[in-house]
């Protein structure tokens, strides 16, 4: 490697002397990325004990009270909706389906597009051809869209939305981890497991999948990002998580009855989805500029 | 060329043919659809008849062969609700959610490349800063709720424009504006990240060297390059525009397919929703085929490697 260090430029102490393997500075994206969804994720973990109020605890009295430093007070600090629910523990509790939702269609969708990428890229031959193919036909298909006509023909409910979430993002892994497969099938130290009598699983599972792992990963914190979105969307359109369970994006589809005398209704639970997305968003973008 | 034009439409017939099967079992996935058709205390005789007359008593293969077979002379049956034949009723809608994509890829284009463009050529100033953080929010909203704030805002609170429907092109703001916040912002930041790629080229050191002018190498030689991603993420945009203005399309109660389709969702008017998934994927094989035919023009390495 030091060979191709260019000779014409001083060799500084970072270039030079730097380990190969020394810790990478993660640039700050990927810090404020990784706080914002761990503060998320610590919220909606211990939302049911730290919530001031339980999410469907009714007081009609206090209906459609402004937020507290509006002309509300401090017991709903962020005001009510129509019902008298505490918005605020709405919020917390909904933070569970989004974060819920997200990151097991993300593992599930991963592992599935993961799976079929490997297997396509490493035997190749028929595999490869029907799994190609697969991946073209679905990259045709805008997700969203047919994430909304599978959940609107097979009615709603938590494990319908992941698994629906899943079948419609996994080609996003399987293309990557297909591609970056077929370069490292070739590579010596798989060759080598090969020579030394390596079952063709365990080259699969200890060889190939660590080396193509980082860039599913990135591919993975970015698909996040979607799917709390297409989460969202769903659930505003009613065909995602059903009431009494609160959802952000049915919690805004709530609130626009009332919009004209309530802004906060609409307002606060999309401010959740935004800072949420921000969030995978800033992971995903520190984990790209780290390659 | 040719051979690239053969395999674009070998691939048009198996993601059509993917696309009927998944429409025509949509019926089927919901449980038996002769329980959508007959009120729950009819006689099971009468249960019978309906299916015979619908066909639903043929093998699941033989029903596929008759739906394509009448897909293909347009005939994707009756929608139950308004009892007129499901693909009219979206052949109608179709032009005001076409429009909408329109506007909403022109808004992104005028906007979105100039300032991709702009900011790339500056990285690390100011402006780059600015306009890199704002397009990184523009692409983390929801776009439902920004069509619902901007119509708290703009509708409610300001009394500008209207809420909902179209009558006017005043209608046709809010909803426009609400699905070109997310393209433009991504637009913008794929056309930076390929400036900075293609600036740092030797063809733009050569363009340069031989005396060119900053505008004509950002014109000519970057810009055209830059083109490339942008043209593929605004045809892949393109579709996600159907499937996002569905939503947009309901928050707006914009008359297009995605709130027909909406509409027959919540009225369980399944051939509806058969006829516009049909449709729209349809459309959207076909916006990706003319996006591949771009790029033949857009890039000539393409055209030769498949010419030879």
């Amino acid at each position: 490697m030091a060979a191709e260090i260019p000779t014409a430029r001083p060799a500084t102490v970072t270039g030079i002397h730097a380990a190969p393997r020394a810790r990478r500075r993660r640039p700050p994206q990927f810090y404020a990325g990784a706080a914002v969804l761990g503060l998320m994720l610590v919220i909606a973990l211990f939302a049911p004990w730290i919530s001031p109020h339980g999410y469907a605890d009714q007081d009609l009295i206090k209906s459609l009270q402004a937020p507290a430093w509006s002309s509300g007070d401090w017991s709903h600090p962020l005001g009510t909706d129509r019902l008298g629910r505490d918005l605020l523990s709405r919020l917390m509790v909904g933070a569970r389906v989004s974060i819920a939702v997200a990151l097991l269609s993300v593992l599930l969708g991963g592992s599935l597009g993961t799976m079929l990428g490997l297997a396509a890229g490493y035997f190749g031959r028929r595999v490869d051809r029907l799994v190609s193919r697969v991946i073209d036909i679905q990259l045709s298909f805008p997700p969203v869209f047919l994430a909304i006509a599978i959940m609107a023909a097979l009615g709603q409910s938590l494990v319908k939305l992941v698994v629906v979430l899943a079948l419609v993002t996994w080609v996003q892994y399987a293309r990557i981890a297909r591609a970056n497969t077929l370069s490292v099938r070739e590579r010596e130290f798989v060759q080598a497991a090969r020579a030394l009598g390596a079952a063709e699983g365990r080259i699969l599972l200890r060889h190939v999948l660590p080396s193509i792992l980082p860039p599913l990963l990135v591919v993975g914190a970015v698909n996040m990002s979607n799917v709390i979105l297409a989460e969202a969307a769903l659930s505003y359109l009613g065909l995602g998580v059903q009431p009494p369970t609160p959802a952000w994006g049915s919690m805004v589809s709530e609130g626009r009855a009332a919009q004209s005398v309530a802004w906060w209704g609409t307002v606060f639970p999309g401010v959740a989805i935004a800072v949420l997305v921000i969030g995978a968003n800033l992971l995903g973008d520190g984990l790209q500029r780290e390659r | 060329m040719a051979r690239f034009l053969v395999q674009r439409l070998a691939h048009l017939v198996w993601v059509l043919l993917a696309v009927s099967i998944l429409v025509f079992l949509l019926i089927h996935l919901s449980g038996d659809p002769i329980r959508l058709l007959t009120p729950l205390d009819a006689k099971p005789e009468d249960v019978e008849r309906v299916r015979r007359l619908y066909g639903l008593d043929k093998p699941i293969p033989a029903q596929y062969w008759d739906f394509v077979r009448r897909a293909l002379r347009g005939d994707l049956g009756e929608s139950f609700r308004y009892q007129r034949p499901a693909f009219e009723l979206v052949l109608q809608r179709l032009p005001s959610t076409a429009m909408l994509a329109v506007v909403t890829i022109a808004v992104t284009t005028l906007v979105g490349i100039p300032a991709g463009v702009w900011i790339g050529s500056r990285v690390g100033s100011l402006a780059d800063w600015a306009v890199s953080l704002a397009t990184f929010v523009c692409i983390s909203l929801p776009s439902f709720w920004l069509g619902v704030l901007l119509i708290l805002l703009f509708a409610d609170r300001l009394r500008l424009l209207p809420s909902s429907g179209f009558e006017s092109w005043r209608h046709l703001i809010l909803p426009a504006a609400t699905l070109s916040v997310y393209t433009t912002g991504l637009i913008t930041r794929l056309v930076r990240a390929d400036v900075v790629h293609v600036l740092r080229q030797d063809f733009i050191r050569t363009a340069r060297a031989k005396g060119l002018g900053e505008p004509l190498v950002l014109g000519r030689h970057a810009l055209r390059n830059a083109m490339i991603s942008a043209v593929t993420v605004l045809g892949l945009q393109l579709g996600n525009l159907l499937g996002g203005s569905v939503v947009v399309e309901a928050v707006f109660a914009w008359p297009g397919v995605g709130w027909l389709m909406l509409q027959g969702i919540q009225t369980r008017d399944l051939p509806l929703v058969r006829a516009v998934v049909l449709v729209v994927g349809s459309a959207f094989v076909l916006i990706n085929l003319v996006v591949d035919l771009l790029y033949l023009y857009l890039d000539p390495r393409i055209r030769y490697d498949h010419g030879r």
